[in-house]
């Protein structure tokens, strides 16, 4: 890792100073991707601003129909919380499935957001549960929100402060792991929402990160059914391809795991 | 350069410390508690858990000084009074290692995992569990064997100390 100097600013208007009137800064929350990513010297910060100390960013807050996540809770935290397992079961048992025991303890919700890993679990969450994303300027509808790998909407300096979640009716998630990474090779978070409409998100597959599969959408706003998805395929051409899966290979495995997630409603099946 | 405190096995250590020191360096190499190992050095094996206020991290994956005013407890703190802790004793009964370099990280996510599920494990739920954690030695099954056995231990203490 190449030299920094680090901050914790307790409050957003420090944090956002610190980034304003700093050469190449960087805000760091849980750390597990960005301190993998400067030991590899992959990237190389001058600044790094540390936002877990700002109030605003933590604690879980349940409504009658939104789960609000502060952007610097913890995966376990959110695994764990009985709030978010009785509102959206499916979304405490992804926050559970994430990287292993010590990596959900100190990874976060927010950093896994902001970074967009087209592999990363919770953006399959915000997609389909049709999130708002809040920060410290504005709130941007999940819709808006991806942009393609590694890329959001979020401005230089933007910080990302809350994840608030619709909650519907019933939702499932279901996830193929990479057995060596835990890494998601396809990942479909189904949820029917309370107008009816069913949003599929598909993470870990798209060669533009994640994505909303609006053919599946379409069948399952007939009938939520396993049945209501025979023969559908996705376009393989649309997949990533790698050493780990091939686009075709990934294609399948988008079709099964949506599959496998209408069958999971209210809950996760994680392989 | 920071000057950070951290509460290492019950004795606060203050140091001087460049900013990018991962928290394993501070361990390792500033307090020279090298039982806490560094394996794969990319958050994957595990070898370097240790716990940061109370929990199971990978310490090649935490700045030291984002850890300043924590608690760390490494594999050093676990034995009292020369009296091996339950779980390490567990590993050396069930001969849960071979060339034991992941074993400190291995003991200190199985203590970890115990207090979590007060004792109430299962084997599916120990091998589900210590997925971060990589063995290349043993297959896993004695240190299954130990975690079970620990996990059962702290069961009956606890049904004890209940009574």
């Amino acid at each position: 890792m190449y030299a920094t100097t680090y901050h914790k600013p307790k409050t957003l208007s420090e944090a956002i100073d610190l980034y304003e009137n700093s050469e190449e800064p960087s805000y760091l929350s849980g750390g597990h991707t960005l301190i993998p990513t400067l030991k590899s010297r992959l990237a190389a910060p001058q600044h790094l601003i540390d936002v877990r100390a700002i109030p605003e960013l933590s604690g879980i807050e349940v409504t009658a129909d939104k789960v609000i996540i502060g952007s610097a809770t913890r995966h376990a935290v959110v695994a764990a919380s009985k709030e978010v397992k009785a509102a959206i079961p499916a979304l405490a048992g992804l926050a559970g499935s994430i990287g292993d025991v010590q990596v959900r303890h100190m990874g976060t919700i927010g950093g896994s957001t902001a970074n967009n890993d087209p592999a990363a679990d919770y953006p399959s969450a915000v997609l389909s549960l049709d999130a708002i994303v809040h920060t410290d300027r504005r709130s941007i509808p999940a819709a808006d929100y991806f942009q393609g790998l590694y890329t959001t909407a979020l401005e230089p300096g933007e910080i990302l402060v809350r994840v608030e979640f619709k909650i519907p009716e019933v939702a499932g998630y279901a996830k193929f792991r990479n057995p060596a990474s835990r890494y998601s090779m396809a990942a479909a978070f189904v949820s029917k929402h309370r107008d009816g409409h069913v949003r599929v998100a598909i993470t870990g597959a798209g060669n533009e990160g994640v994505f909303r599969w609006t053919e599946a959408e379409e069948r399952l706003d007939e009938s939520l059914t396993v049945e209501a998805l025979e023969g559908l395929a996705i376009d393989p051409s649309q997949m990533m391809g790698d050493m780990h899966a091939p686009a075709n290979y990934r294609a399948h495995l988008v079709a099964v795991m949506t599959r496998r997630a209408v069958q999971n409603l209210g809950g996760t099946h994680i392989l | 350069m920071s000057r950070i405190t951290i509460t290492v096995n019950g004795k606060p250590e203050t140091r001087e410390v460049e900013d990018r020191t991962l928290l394993v360096q501070f361990i390792r190499e500033h307090l020279g508690l090298t039982g806490t190992h560094v394996g794969c050095d990319t958050t994957q094996c595990g070898a370097c858990t240790i716990h940061l206020d109370g929990k199971a991290v990978k310490s090649c994956t935490v700045l030291a000084v984002a850890a300043d005013g924590s608690e760390v407890m490494t594999i050093e703190g676990l034995a009292k009074g020369g009296k091996l802790h339950p779980v390490q004793q567990a590993f050396h009964e069930h001969h849960g290692l071979q060339c034991g370099y992941c074993t400190p990280g291995m003991i200190m996510a199985s203590v970890d995992m115990i207090r979590r599920h007060d004792g109430m494990l299962d084997e599916h739920t120990v091998r589900h569990e210590l997925e971060g954690n990589l063995c290349r030695c043993t297959g896993y099954h004695n240190i299954v064997k130990a975690v079970l056995d620990a996990a059962e231990k702290h069961r009956a203490a606890h049904a004890v100390a209940a009574e």
